[in-house]
Parts: structure tokens; C-alpha cells; sequence
């Protein structure tokens, strides 16, 4: 069997890479940890929220951003993970991965899983560091988060993905920052509800409700309270699959985007 | 034949970077693909190891058609790129183990061909070192083993002596053309005529087209390996 011990030591490495990156792992929760303790703070006197499901109760800006911020998490991880396989084309070791005897999309699929991993592992210690500072979700959450962590970090991951077979060179990466990260969430649920949106600008309403990381917001902000939301399911499955299938095509060798002088 | 291609042509958009190549590699044969920067040899082992194809000619390995059973063709093909590819952060052998996983071979099968595979490249002290400690000829000694521990029937090198001192270099050299030896078929890019030696098949590549193609001693009759590339490729010392 090919595919388990190549499945397994792809992950594992993904896992090492990251534990050799401590600063990365750091960065990665502060970032989010800054929003809860710091952003929250002054906009929970700013922001009246009212109670829209799941929540049956009027409830803080922190416990409403705390969903967001774990898609916070997955989007820069699965950007980071881009931003890592745009270096290693540069670098060689993704020529090593793409020349190993197994189909193309098994190789780009396990690379996903194991920068999953790392994402899901870091929300949970941002989950963790959340609820030593009272902010915490039903017990119950903080299982049935895990497969809509999972779901949201392969969408954001294959995006990734796709966006490196995209990106030339490592320079380019800069603009993934303000044209895809910035965007993708700020225009979403992850800081202010879409009611709250709508009452601005009924466009922008529109947009951030066609957003995929507003469905991948939603379906971890039901999910960590033991609830699934269908729709936010089903939009964030699809759009991991697009995005998935993007990648492949992004890394296919007769069409790709990897034919380019090197 | 090992390794095998036949009208090989490629073009970046409008910029043809191979025109019609064709050449072949008997197994055990050292074959040195020379050839002045920007001849298109990169290209070429972009497309030996399907970073990326091209729809115009053949490439069979160990009589597998690269686009026809690609996995078939790509498990006889061992490669150390130009580009570094080891983890600087995990030992000698972690790196390994984590290439022969990308092959399938896990447990005591990889371990006995980690050693097998550092003991033929002098390496087996080595094993629990990181990458990192370790200088550039031993890196690439490091590659070679790692390109060879799923015995595969070709080994394609890019350019493997870049950043080595004399002594390393001549030392790699010297070893690859033991693997030859032993069997298996070897093409080594390079633009370097030293590493060339007169009983090794040479192809010559320049602006995308073979310009001359044999047993290098044969070619270039007598005279010193670097005037003959000299003046076949129209440059002028």
C-alpha cells in the first residue's frame, strides 16, 4: 500500500515543520488573542448586538467574535501554507513531492490535510487560552467544532492551494494579503453580524453573504454551539471542493500554471 | 534503453526553449548532457520529471511512456534537483524516511535501504547529523542517497555540483560514475566540461537544440573537452 505510509509522512512533516517554527506558532495565536483582548474590548461598548441564533441570549462581542477569529486562524494557516509551497517550488522539496510515484491530486490532498492539521491544533490552543479568560462556549461546543474546524481548514487550505499554483514568485505574496486576506475577512460574519451590515450598505450585505469564509464563520459558530447550520455546510463543502479542484487544474502539468521558466 | 526521448519540443508561450530533441541512454551508461546556461537543460528536467509536459514528442523511462503511465515512469526515476529539497531541521535520516515514505517503503524495508543507500555514498556516519550541520557536498551526497533508496533504473541529476568546492565536486563526480558502474543509467546536467569523462556518452545542448551527440572521446576527437564545447557552441573564450 503506496498511499498510507506517503499519507502519513506528509502530514508528519507538515506537523515538524511547524513545531521547528515556534514563532510561528506564537504569531498564529496572537494575532487572534489581540482581537479578543484588545479590538473586543473597545468595540463591545460600540457594537450592540442583538440575540440571532445560535446564541439564545444576549451575549458578549467576545463570545461573538470568538468563531470568527478561529477562521481567522485557519485563513492565515492555509495562506501561510501557500505562501510555504510557493517557497518550496523555489526551494525544490515541492519538485521531490510532485515527482513521487502516486497521482498528482493524492499528493496536493495530503499536503492540505497536514496544513489542516496545524490549523485546527491552533485553534484549539486559541479555544483554550479563550476559555482561561471566561470566554467559553457550551462543553458540548468544543467537540462538535472539530469537524466544522476541519471542513473550514480544508476549504481555506485548498484555497491556498490554488492561490500558490497561481503565484510566481514569493515577492507576489504581499498582494495575497490585501486582495485576498484583508477582504475575505473583513467581509464576512467573522466581526459584526450581516444584519448589521445590511443596515449600512445592502451591497456589501450581499457580498459578505456570498463570501465563503462568512459560511465557514457560521458553520464553526453553530458547530461550537453543538448546532449545525445546513446551509453554511453546504456552501463551505463546496466551495472546498472548487477550490480543491482549482489546485489540481492550478498543478496539472500540461495546463498548469507551473509551466513557467525556471 | 533506460531512458529515452524522441522530438522533444517545448515553448514558453511564443519562446521556443526545445526544439526536436532526441537522445537515449543505455542502462549502465554515464551520459552528460552538456551545455552553456540557458541551452534549455532546466527545461528538460522539467520535463523528465513532469513538473511540467509537453505535448510534442516522447519520453519513455525504463519503457514506461512518461505521459501514458506517468507513476510507472516516475518510480524508475531517481533526481536530485538543482534546487536544495531537504528539511535543514530533520537528521539525515528523517529526510530519508520521509522520501522512501513518498515512494511507499516504510518500516524495516526503508531502514535497510537508508543504510544500504548511506553506505553506498559514504554516508552512513552521518545518518543522525541535521541537514543543517552538514556541508554542501555531504547535502548532496545526502540527495543522491535519497534519490536512489527506491533502486530506481535512471538517475537524473541537475547541475548537482553547484556551490561545491574542486574537491567535492570531484568527488561526487567520481562517485556517480560508480552508480554507472553498477548499472544504472545516470544523465547528468552540467556546463561544466571537467566533470565529462572521455568514455562517457555526451550530449550537447545549445539554444534548445542537440548540437552533437556520442561517446565523448569520439566527439571531439583529441582535443581538450572545453575548446571543442568552445567552439561548437560559438562561444569565445
Amino acid at each position: 500500500m503506496t498511499y498510507l505510509p506517503a499519507f502519513r509522512a506528509i502530514v508528519i512533516r507538515e506537523a515538524l515543520r511547524f513545531v521547528h517554527q515556534r514563532e510561528r506558532f506564537i504569531a498564529a495565536l496572537v494575532r487572534p488573542l489581540v482581537w479578543l483582548l484588545v479590538f473586543a474590548a473597545g468595540f463591545r461598548a460600540a457594537l450592540g448586538l442583538s440575540i440571532t441564533p445560535p446564541y439564545q441570549t444576549y451575549i458578549t462581542y467576545e463570545t461573538y467574535i470568538v468563531p470568527g477569529l478561529c477562521g481567522m486562524i485557519l485563513l492565515f494557516n492555509g495562506m501561510q501554507s501557500s505562501l510555504s509551497l510557493v517557497y518550496d517550488r523555489e526551494m525544490g522539496s515541492m519538485r521531490l513531492l510532485l515527482t513521487a510515484p502516486l497521482p498528482r491530486w493524492f499528493l496536493l490532498f495530503s499536503k492540505l490535510c497536514g496544513a489542516t492539521f496545524i490549523g485546527v491544533l491552533q485553534c484549539y490552543a486559541f479555544l483554550a487560552i479563550a476559555w482561561a479568560f471566561d470566554i467559553t462556549a457550551p462543553a458540548i461546543g468544543y467537540l462538535t467544532v472539530l469537524p466544522a474546524l476541519v471542513l473550514a481548514g480544508l476549504m481555506l487550505g485548498a484555497l491556498g492551494l490554488a492561490l500558490s499554483s497561481f503565484i510566481k514568485q514569493l515577492e507576489n505574496f504581499a498582494g495575497v494579503m490585501n486582495f485576498v486576506i484583508f477582504p475575505m475577512f473583513f467581509l464576512s460574519s467573522a466581526l459584526y453580524p450581516l444584519w448589521k451590515m445590511a443596515e449600512s450598505s445592502e451591497l456589501l450585505h450581499d457580498i459578505c453573504a456570498a463570501n465563503p469564509f462568512t459560511h465557514a464563520v457560521e458553520l464553526i459558530r453553530f458547530a461550537l454551539h453543538g448546532e449545525l447550520s445546513p446551509s453554511a455546510f453546504l456552501w463551505t463543502g463546496i466551495a472546498a471542493f472548487v477550490f480543491m479542484a482549482l489546485a489540481i487544474w492550478g498543478y496539472d502539468p500540461a495546463r498548469g500554471m507551473v509551466r513557467r521558466k525556471s | 534503453m533506460s531512458l529515452s526521448v524522441s522530438d522533444l519540443s517545448f515553448s514558453y508561450g511564443a519562446k521556443p526553449a526545445l526544439d526536436a530533441v532526441s537522445f537515449d541512454v543505455a542502462a549502465g551508461r554515464f551520459c552528460a548532457l552538456l551545455g552553456p546556461n540557458g541551452a534549455g537543460k532546466s527545461t528538460l528536467f522539467g520535463l523528465l520529471t513532469q513538473l511540467f509536459s509537453s505535448a510534442d514528442g516522447r519520453i519513455e523511462i525504463a519503457g514506461h511512456d512518461l505521459r501514458k503511465s506517468p507513476r510507472a515512469a516516475l518510480a524508475a526515476m531517481g533526481v536530485v534537483f538543482q534546487q536544495p529539497t531537504l528539511d535543514l531541521d530533520l537528521s539525515v535520516r528523517q529526510n530519508l524516511r520521509y522520501f522512501a515514505a513518498l515512494q511507499g517503503l516504510s518500516g524495516k524495508t526503508a531502514e535497510t535501504r537508508i543504510d544500504a543507500a548511506l553506505d553506498q555514498l559514504d554516508m552512513r556516519q552521518r545518518a543522525g547529523e541535521k541537514a543543517r550541520g552538514l556541508n554542501g557536498g555531504h547535502r548532496r551526497r545526502t540527495e543522491i542517497a535519497r534519490a536512489l533508496l527506491h533502486h530506481p533504473k535512471v538517475l537524473l541529476l541537475d547541475e548537482p555540483t553547484v556551490g561545491l568546492d574542486a574537491a567535492a565536486r570531484q568527488s561526487l563526480v567520481a562517485h556517480v560514475h560508480e552508480l554507472a558502474l553498477g548499472g544504472i543509467s545516470v544523465l547528468w546536467a552540467t556546463h561544466l566540461t571537467d566533470e565529462v569523462q572521455m568514455q562517457d556518452d555526451l550530449v550537447l545542448l545549445h539554444q534548445g537544440r542537440i548540437c552533437a551527440r556520442g561517446v565523448t572521446g569520439d566527439l571531439v576527437g583529441g582535443q581538450p573537452l572545453q575548446d571543442w564545447f568552445l567552439a561548437e557552441t560559438g562561444v569565445v573564450a
